[in-house]
């Protein structure tokens, strides 16, 4: 058994603005089963942070419980991190870029974490609007716990076992539109050429950034009576539109014709240059997102892409006016500015 | 791109680059790994069977290997090869109950083979397991060539030597020793069913200028100063030596000049010191003897002034390349003087064939050079075959075992009815899964971070003082077992069955050589550009699949893949495997 990836990497390997290379965004060798989808969210994560040239201090990964709450050990080793309980992410999120905005958060979740026992947190992250990039690794099945079915399975699928699963699928990325998200869209961990731009505008996005990544469960979930396994996603998805990114100091060069593309213009300068899928929509329009999704669905199809963004919309921090610097690095006079400062408050309820 | 044919062993092959390279495709990873099993003797009989002579090689093979093993280019410096084959030849137990069985009923076939160097002694060696009679026609009173006449003993011992040719001649190798064949005519007409000839190329290049006839004895011909040193004719070095010429050779007569007494070494070369055609290591260790080199310096005369010889007088020059042609070019500057009482002449050697009559059907060409078939070594002559030094010019033993190799195949199919000589063939490999459990393989799949191991020397003074010391100690266990574990495995190969693939690329993530890539297909150099590194500007097979279910193909860019197995452990479904690629160019029944 090998414990460990050797340090050894191409001598030809790309570096980026800081002189790092994709393999100093890895994490701990990966103890998922052998072809979990959420591996490769992962190495799309490192893949997406090393070509943003972000500084791995300045990345914090959050997560609650599952194997994709757990994937975050697999990926980005020299960020911060904090694995959290059960369904609890959104809260802990909430406290910490509540102390320190200038950190990019993460948050990796499982369709059980975020579907079930953390429905109530979910929804109320998204509905504040933190900013943070949300992905959830989403495989129908509870993976960590042995299988059991997760509120995202397609009603009339079936189990491993063979039983039907009665229920209607919780579409999340529906309920993250319904719910004010600034940044919805949907992929899967096997399309790395999709994945990757999505995750960069995400980590780029101000605001509630919401990906949906279908990620096979290749232990108890990927027979042919499922409806999330590798070979059912790869020949059911519909990309609604194809993403580029383009970071903002780069000269955008290549020129499309009236029509065929739109530029959607991010609040740090960078660009998420569409391209029109088949039946292409308007990604800035939040019913036709919505409208969309549900009509792939009636036809048996996985809308992927860009469902909606709009970075013009508000996050929590610009409702709530809170403060740039970190609280860590406050002085004390500015953290307890004194009677006066206290006086003054009173002075107003009077 | 069409999809690899992993059938024909040819891609494979080349992914074991150190086998690739070696002239006689020594199966080395096979080898190395039997020393990390601690299995000395088995790891001698894997060399034996394709090189005749570890214990020699593992001294002072030429190592192309070397600079062709994938370790370079993933770390720094190469494994050890060569050298971990002497501890192999080390520490190896009796073999007698391993080699071949040489059958008493003959074939009727008789075969001469002239020379006793590493080329004839190999034909002998592949030929006496299948019956034929061989006879050895050799000028000196003992086999080896110049492996024993020019190859200091100080570098090759003489009892390393001595038992591995003797175990070719115990075969029952019919000997005609000391006595030069001088008539190519005469060995035909005693009725041989085919001839090998390996006489190697034994002529020492003379440096003619002015002072030379002047000059007397103290200028002589590096090789045969340095067989006169092996026989006992010379013993003793005056102090100042001055050696022309920047290769093996002159290499060797500086250290064996050292030893005769010599004080103020010095090996002059025309080219740079980059260029010189040594190799590095040789270099290295006549320097660690204080040998001087002194580079871009073309010899102009032999100075001898009343009489008296002075030395030898230079022309400063700098290399200059002109359309990749190279020119040395003056400076300009005043000749230099370097004053000497010996002058060895070491640059260069022809192989020569006074002895063959022209008459007889072997055709030669503009240089005196045999014309050959490159594939069969057969001369224009059909029973006449050559190889080694005598082939194409002065190589190295392993290149002349490989040519013995190669001429004892042809010289076999020639003298069977049923065979045809010029039907090469490409040599016999099996694959086999190193698969022992979910994670578990039969090999060492993690990599090792050691740094190459240096070989341990003898002290300068210790090793000054006698000729016959041999300097390198070799490995000790310790420092075997850490070199050995260097080795990647290059041999077990990654075999990859497209249809079992689900594309979740778990591979490609894991792999930590960014060797794996699940691309759309195109042309070859279209592919190598898209790949995750692109493969441009290194001429190694990448491996193709057929089209994935996605449509999409696998692309794997081999060359610096470390055969560490992550991929086949990553896989969900099994569409990666590690098998073991054994490929041999020879045929012979060892137990
Ligand atoms: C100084 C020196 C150092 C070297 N060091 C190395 C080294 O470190 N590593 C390496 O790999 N190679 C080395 N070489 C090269 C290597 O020795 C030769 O390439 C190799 O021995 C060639 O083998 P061969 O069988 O073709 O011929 P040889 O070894 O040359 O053997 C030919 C034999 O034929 C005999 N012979 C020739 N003509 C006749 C005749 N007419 N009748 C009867 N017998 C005859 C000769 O006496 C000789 O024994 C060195 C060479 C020299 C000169
Ligand atoms: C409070 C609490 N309830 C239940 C569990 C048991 N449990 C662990 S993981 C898990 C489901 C995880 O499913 P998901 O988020 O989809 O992750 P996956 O493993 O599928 O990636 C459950 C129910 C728990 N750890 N804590
Ligand atoms: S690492 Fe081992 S198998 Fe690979 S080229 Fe070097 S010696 Fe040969
Ligand atoms: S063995 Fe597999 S994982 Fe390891 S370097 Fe080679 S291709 Fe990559
Ligand atoms: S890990 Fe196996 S199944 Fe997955 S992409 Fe690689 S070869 Fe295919
Ligand atoms: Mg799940």
């Amino acid at each position: 058994m090998s414990y460990l990836k050797s340090k050894f990497h191409h001598p030809k390997l790309a570096k980026n603005d800081l002189g790092l290379t994709y393999r100093d965004y890895e994490g701990a060798l990966s103890t998922l089963c052998a072809g979990c989808g959420h591996d490769a969210v992962g190495a799309a994560l490192v893949q997406a942070c090393f070509e943003l040239s972000l500084e791995p201090h300045k990345v914090a990964k959050l997560s609650g419980i599952g194997c994709s709450s757990k994937a975050p050990t697999y990926f980005l080793g020299k960020s911060h991190g904090f694995n959290t309980v059960h369904g609890r992410m959104p809260s802990v999120a909430t406290g910490a870029s509540m102390a320190n905005r200038s950190l990019k958060y993460v948050g990796m979740s499982g369709d059980g974490d975020t579907a079930s026992i953390g429905m109530g947190q979910f929804a109320h992250v998204v509905r504040r609007r933190l900013d943070m990039t949300y992905i959830v690794a989403n495989n129908g099945v509870y993976g960590l716990t042995k299988g059991q079915t997760a509120a995202t399975a397609d009603k009339g699928s079936h189990t491993k076992k063979g039983e039907e699963i009665l229920w209607s699928a919780i579409d999340l990325p529906t309920m993250a539109l319904q719910l004010g998200a600034t940044f919805v869209a949907r992929s899967f961990s096997g399309d790395k050429d999709q994945l990757v731009p999505l995750l960069k505008a995400a980590l780029c996005h101000e605001g509630f950034a919401f990906i949906d990544v279908l990620s096979p469960c290749v232990t108890f979930n990927n027979h042919a009576t499922s409806t999330r396994s590798y070979d059912y996603v790869r020949e059911h998805v519909e990309a609604g539109n194809i993403a580029d990114f383009v970071p903002s100091r780069e000269e955008i060069t290549t020129k499309y014709a009236e029509g065929e593309s739109k530029d959607i213009c991010l609040h740090d300068g960078s660009l998420i240059r569409l391209h029109k899928g088949k039946d292409g929509y308007d990604p800035t329009d939040r019913f036709a997102a919505i409208n969309a999704i549900e009509q792939h669905r009636i036809k048996g199809e996985i809308l992927t892409g860009l469902l909606y963004c709009d970075p013009t919309l508000r996050d929590m921090h610009d409702f709530l006016g809170t403060t740039e610097t970190p609280l860590n690095t406050l002085d004390e006079k500015t953290l307890c500015p004194g009677n006066h400062a206290l006086a003054g408050i009173n002075n107003s309820f009077r | 791109m069409k999809p690899t044919n992993t059938s024909d062993p040819s891609h494979f092959h080349k992914v074991v680059d150190c086998q690739y390279a070696c002239p006689a495709h020594t199966p080395v990873p096979e080898y190395i790994r039997l020393i990390l099993a601690r299995r000395y003797t088995d790891s001698y009989m894997v060399n034996w069977e394709a090189n005749v002579f570890p214990g020699v090689l593992g001294r002072v093979c030429d190592r192309p290997c070397e600079p062709a093993c994938r370790r370079q280019r993933v770390e720094e410096k190469p494994v050890a090869i060569c050298r971990l084959k002497r501890v192999a030849a080390d520490n190896k137990e009796e073999i007698k109950d391993r080699l071949p069985i040489i059958p008493t009923k003959k074939n009727g076939k008789k075969i001469a083979l002239i020379g006793g160097g590493p080329a004839s002694l190999t034909v002998a060696r592949d030929l006496m397991p299948l019956g034929y009679e061989c006879t050895i026609f050799e000028r000196d009173a003992q086999a080896g060539g110049m492996m024993r006449t020019q190859i200091p003993s100080f570098r090759l011992p003489l009892t390393t030597l001595d038992s591995e040719v003797d175990v070719v001649l115990d075969m029952g190798v019919e000997r005609r020793f000391k006595g030069d064949v001088t008539s190519m005519k005469a060995v035909m007409d005693e009725g041989f069913d085919a001839i090998f000839v390996g006489t190697g190329a034994p002529s020492g290049r003379p440096l003619k200028m002015d002072g030379l006839e002047e000059a007397g004895d103290h200028v002589e011909i590096g090789i045969n100063w340095l067989a006169g040193v092996t026989f006992g004719h010379i013993k003793k070095a005056p102090k100042r030596v001055v050696v022309l010429g920047g290769g093996n050779t002159a290499m060797d007569c500086t250290r064996t000049a050292r030893r005769l007494g010599a004080q103020e070494v010095k090996a002059i070369v025309r080219s740079s010191y980059d260029e010189m055609k040594s190799s590095e290591w040789e270099r290295e260790d006549a320097m660690a003897e204080n040998v001087e080199i002194i580079p871009n310096h073309t010899p102009l005369r032999y100075v001898v002034e009343d009489g008296k010889f002075i030395g030898v007088e230079f022309d400063r020059v700098k290399t200059h390349w002109e359309k990749g042609k190279r020119k040395l070019i003056s400076t300009g500057e005043a000749p230099v003087l370097v004053e000497c009482d010996l002058v060895l002449v070491a640059i260069g050697q022809d192989a020569s064939f006074p002895w063959i009559e022209r008459n007889l059907g072997i055709d030669f060409d503009d240089w005196g050079m045999p014309v050959l078939n490159k594939d069969t070594l057969q001369s224009s002559h059909e029973k006449v075959f050559f190889g080694g030094d005598a082939a194409f010019g002065p190589e190295n033993i392993i290149t002349a075992v490989a040519h013995g190799h190669i001429a004892a195949g042809s010289i076999d199919r020639f003298l069977n009815k049923e065979k045809d000589v010029n039907a090469v063939p490409v040599g016999e490999y099996s694959l086999t899964s190193q698969k022992m459990g979910i994670h578990e393989w039969s090999y060492q799949s993690a990599v090792s971070n050691d740094p190459r191991n240096t070989v341990p020397v003898m002290n300068l003074e210790e090793a000054l003082a006698n000729i016959d010391a041999e300097v390198e100690l070799g490995f000790d266990e310790k420092l075997a077992l850490s070199e050995a574990a260097r080795c990647l495995s290059c041999d077990v190969q990654t075999v990859f069955l497209g249809e079992r693939c689900i594309e979740c690329v778990a591979c490609e993530d894991i792999c930590p050589m960014d060797c794996i890539n699940f691309i759309p297909n195109g042309d070859e150099d279209d592919l190598r550009a898209r790949l995750r590194v692109p493969a441009i500007g290194n001429d190694r097979d990448i491996y193709v699949s057929g089209e994935l279910k996605s449509r999409k193909i696998m692309v794997k860019d081999e060359d610096v893949c470390l055969h560490c197995g992550l991929c086949a452990e990553r896989c969900p479904t099994g569409a990666w495997d590690m098998q073991k690629f054994l490929f041999k160019a020879t045929q012979i029944e060892v137990a």
